[in-house]
């Protein structure tokens, strides 16, 4: 298995036996992220942090997995203070930034950002969230929540709640389910259903997913809550946001239908899908797993960059 | 007697077993009538030995690969003849390459493909018969390709 060089545009980039290798390495990897233990495997080495719109949890968790890992950073989080703004192209941007260091991770609105800067870049890039694109990063740690609590993907049903149409984490996350064989449910408003392609991917690996949008029905068998906010800013039209937004929220009152060891999983922000009474549950896992994020980016960093094992 | 419903022609290409219905966009994607002054004609919903098909004809002019490969997007059965002095002196069927580039446009707004960047778009054709594409940037499948083609 080499990983050694080599880009994380997508989620599809990867074979199960790889995901499962990451997911492992990452489990090593969580004292270090913890602070617990030390290491400098990537001392010497400098990451790009390419973003071009705001995401403080992805650019934080990456920025503290190459800071754990003994790394440097350089880079931008607001893309008004760089040449963009003049009008350079994003491929101009990369091959300048790929002169400068070692791994690049970008996060751009255009979809396929990541997939053309993989091609101006020498160095490894890394996608750190394509408009409604990929997301292959926010992926691996999702699987490795999952992983982390219930000691393994298959054989349990999985439930994602939400904006399952304009929603990426559950796009890719759905694929990467029906590669381990999981059970699907997919619980949305009608106008936000699972895109077909999605549906027909799952189905490729063998798996049906369930649809429906009764939520009181799905928890009762449900191993695995993984809600996702409605986001205003995916819809072309607000009168339709205005007709869905509210329509689901998982609060105590709905949990007692579910199973004891039910994890309620939220690729954050939330904003009313779940109810704050629900964070002290042990129900809630979702600020475990951003955490997660560390370790995750942290295991793929050293896989790419060649860091010494650990 | 056979009656003859489209003449035969001297030198040019005869687009054959064209999907029934999709003359019309073989002749947009190869810019007809704007490209050319030949005589072209178009034959819809001919009855052939396997049922309706259509059929363009186009007078001293031979098309190049990329033209094949768009034609392929929109009419996969399509055989192309090669008219040379009225005889048929090459006869191919068309074939859809693994990746086509630079020929269709990607149908997501926000694709980068379509940002002022020094790529092409690209596109893995992922099922030949009928043709389904998927962007090699955004990973979308442009649901009607030859609204797509450029």
């Amino acid at each position: 298995m080499n990983f050694k060089k080599r880009d994380v545009i997508s989620i599809k980039d990867f074979s199960r036996e790889e995901i499962e290798y990451i997911l492992k390495y990452a489990k090593k990897m969580v004292p270090y992220a913890t602070g617990e233990k030390h290491t400098d495997i990537l001392k010497e080495k400098i990451l790009a942090s390419l973003f071009f719109e705001p995401s403080t949890r992805t650019r934080l968790s990456f920025e503290s997995a190459m800071h754990r890992l003994g790394g440097r950073i350089i880079g931008f989080a607001d893309p008004s203070g760089t040449s963009q703004k003049k009008g350079e192209s994003l491929a101009d941007t990369i091959r300048m930034a790929d002169s400068y260091s070692d791994v690049i991770v970008i996060r751009h609105p255009q979809e396929g950002a990541a997939r053309l800067a993989a091609e101006f870049a020498e160095a490894p890039v890394l996608n750190a969230g394509d408009g409604a694109g990929q997301h292959p990063t926010q992926c691996l740690l999702d699987l490795f929540t999952i992983f982390m609590e219930k000691k393994k993907i298959k054989g349990n049903n999985i439930v994602l709640l939400g904006d399952l149409k304009y929603g990426r984490t559950v796009h890719s996350l759905a694929y990467a389910l029906a590669l381990f064989k999981a059970d699907l449910t997919f619980v949305s408003p009608e106008t936000l259903k699972m895109p077909k392609e999605v549906i027909n991917e799952c189905r490729e690996f063998g798996v049906e997913p369930n649809s429906t949008s009764n939520l009181e029905k799905a928890i009762k068998e449900a191993d695995v809550l993984y809600v996702t906010r409605i986001q205003r800013e995916r819809f072309p039209d607000a009168e339709e946001y205005n007709r869905v937004v509210g329509t689901y929220k998982v609060d105590n009152n709905l949990l007692k239908q579910a199973k004891q060891d039910l994890i309620v999983m939220h690729p954050l922000p939330r904003v009313v899908e779940i109810d704050p009474e629900v964070d002290s549950t042990p129900h809630a896992v979702y600020f475990k797993q951003a955490f997660n994020g560390v370790p995750v980016r942290m295991a793929l960093l050293s896989l790419i960059l060649g860091g010494k094992k650990l | 007697m056979k009656e003859l419903k489209v003449t035969p022609i001297k030198d040019g290409t005869v687009i054959d077993h064209i999907t029934p219905g999709n003359a019309v966009k073989v002749l947009r994607i190869l810019k007809i009538p704007e490209s050319t002054t030949s005589v072209v004609s178009v034959a819809i919903n001919v009855i052939g030995k396997k049922g309706k098909k259509d059929i363009v004809k186009i007078e001293n002019r031979e098309l190049d690969p990329k033209e094949l490969d768009k034609i392929a997007l929109i009419a996969p059965k399509a055989t192309i003849n090669i008219i040379r002095d009225y005889e048929v002196v090459k006869k191919h069927k068309v074939e859809l390459p693994d990746e086509v580039i630079g020929i269709a446009k990607c149908s997501n707004p926000t694709c980068i493909s379509n940002a002022r960047e020094p790529v092409q778009s690209r596109f893995q054709v992922i099922c030949k018969d009928p043709p389904r594409i998927r962007c090699y940037y955004c990973e979308r499948e442009p649901e009607d390709i030859a609204d797509r083609i450029i």
